[in-house]
């Protein structure tokens, strides 16, 4: 699904905030990926949704060598892939409900096939009500409620969380890891950036990723080397 | 297609505030110059080639002799035997009548009738206009033939005093040109100005649309039809302008039939160029926004 070998990423001229990431994500896998702030968590999840290519080392997704990979086919790519940003990147012109769509919209499924699904996920996130409120309406929680519904609308083979569940209340939270749960039973794999020790202890059979000045620490190599793979 | 078809439900992705920037204004002041100084160009090149075909090869035989009868058949026998000659196309007498109109104009007499014009000793005039590009050989055979029939008369080719009036206004075509291709880059600016700034203010929206896999086209036709609109507002605004001020002059003009003024107009092809450039405007403001977001975009991963 994902791999990454000997990955390293820096700004400009200044020292790597990466360095020698080396990990394989298998199919329908749950990660948690874990770190100290400015621990790179950020950077390696904007490699993992292709805003970001490595300074060095290889990055393969869905079986293809991104860092050749030349730039008008990574939108083929980025559609099989849902982000849920920590800041929510809302459109603030767009309704709750066509913040939703934006995903399938952009994928060119007609009007008539829409409605359906951003019905369906705007009630279960609780928004049914609110399908026309503008993002500046809505609460962080809101917010991020509809983020992460845009993320997963258009069923994505890889699911990438940053800190996805900061802003909601516990019961919204572990209804949110319950929606990355079922996604994850129907074979996407999902990466989540948190904090929250209480989340990760709540999803069976996920796998820990910890950051640590910019490494990610893999005693085991269970990371590099799956034991499924090994 | 100059503005590029997008689907109802993108259009949405950009916030609408349609005539709200300064875009429409200044290409609408852009479009209205660049028109009146096509037209100007135009009616200045019309005018001078006008007057360069009248002149190229026309000369008048002035014959001053002193006696009216004996000029006056002076006259008559140089245009019988210049119209006789195989260089001239046609050699006509000018009216002792039409002398005075035209003089009576200075004189304040439209109908020639003032008693002091009456009483000047007014030359014979006779136009002649060659055939052929041999000047040089035209004017030595037509001084020959004038020392002959009218002695001492003097020959004026049309070319020694209007040439550098068509000349001048010829250049001044060529500057109307010039300020046409300048307001025409001026416009070009705009639009890049324009397409930039529309990606620095929505450059959050389009980062998000690219990261959930919107290619730089479908980007791209969506800043390129809210500009090719916008332009196109300014471009019809700058031409109703333009055209309710051409078709004043032009309504002022019709009275004027004296003189190089009456040379100057703009033809069926004129007119046609000039509705030609709006249309070819709003395709260069869609052209270059378009080369202008797909550039800026390749900038972004």
């Amino acid at each position: 699904m994902v791999e990454f070998d000997g990955v390293g990423l820096r700004y400009g001229p200044d020292a790597e905030v990466l360095s020698d990431i080396s990990f394989n994500l298998q199919p329908g896998s749950f990660y948690f990926l874990t770190g100290a702030s400015g621990a790179g968590k950020t950077s390696l999840l904007k490699m993992l949704y292709l805003a970001q290519r490595p300074s060095r080392g290889i990055v393969r997704l869905f079986g293809e060598d991104l860092v050749a990979m030349p730039r008008h086919r990574l939108p083929g790519f980025r559609r099989r892939i849902g982000v849920v940003f920590q800041d929510f990147r809302l459109i603030p012109h767009l309704s709750a409900r066509d913040n939703i769509a934006l995903p399938l919209r952009i994928a060119g499924v007609g009007e008539e096939d829409l409605a359906g699904p951003v019905g369906e996920m705007l009630s279960w996130i609780g928004l049914g009500g609110r399908a026309d409120a503008f993002p500046a309406t809505l609460s962080g929680g809101e917010q991020q409620r509809v983020a992460i519904a845009r993320a997963v609308i258009a069923r994505p083979q890889l699911l990438v969380a940053d800190e996805p569940t900061g802003n909601v209340d516990p019961d919204m939270a572990m209804r949110l890891l319950g929606l990355f749960e079922a996604l994850n039973r129907l074979g996407t794999t999902v990466v989540v950036a948190t904090h929250d020790i209480h989340l990760i202890s709540r999803i069976e059979n996920a796998q820990m990723m910890r950051l640590e000045k910019g490494r990610l620490s893999d005693p085991t190599g269970a990371l590099r080397y799956p034991p499924n793979r090994a | 297609m100059i503005i590029p078809r997008v689907p109802i439900q993108h259009r949405r992705l950009l916030p609408d505030r349609r005539l709200a920037g300064p875009t429409p204004w200044v290409i609408a002041i852009l479009m209205m110059l660049t028109l009146l100084a096509a037209a100007a160009g135009v009616g200045l090149a019309r005018s001078a080639n006008a007057i360069g075909d009248a002149i190229a090869g026309r000369v008048t035989v002035q014959i001053v002799t002193a006696n009216p009868v004996a000029r006056a058949e002076q006259a008559s026998a140089l245009r019988r035997r210049a119209a006789a000659q195989s260089f001239v196309r046609s050699a006509r007498s000018v009216e002792q009548e039409e002398l005075l109109s035209t003089l009576g104009q200075w004189f304040g007499s439209a109908d020639g009738d003032d008693p002091a014009l009456k009483s000047l000793p007014l030359p014979a005039l006779v136009d002649i206009d060659f055939v052929g590009t041999d000047r040089a050989g035209q004017l030595a055979r037509l001084r020959q033939l004038v020392a002959e029939e009218a002695p001492g008369a003097r020959i004026i080719p049309h070319a020694e005093w209007l040439g550098p009036v068509a000349r001048l206004i010829r250049s001044l075509a060529w500057v109307a040109g010039a300020l046409v291709l300048m307001m025409t880059a001026a416009s070009a600016a705009v639009v890049i100005m324009t397409a930039r700034a529309a990606l620095g203010t929505h450059y959050a929206t389009i980062e998000m649309l690219h990261l959930i896999g919107a290619t730089d086209r479908q980007i791209t036709r969506l800043f390129q039809r809210r500009i090719a609109i916008d332009t196109a507002y300014g471009i019809a605004l700058g031409t109703a302008v333009a055209t309710a001020i051409l078709l004043l002059i032009g309504w002022q003009w019709s009275g004027v039939t004296a003189g190089l003024a009456a040379t100057a107009s703009l033809g069926t092809i004129g007119w046609a160029l000039l509705l030609a450039l709006p249309l070819l405007a709003i395709a260069l403001a869609a052209l270059t926004a378009r080369q202008t977001l797909l550039a800026a975009l390749k900038k972004i991963l």
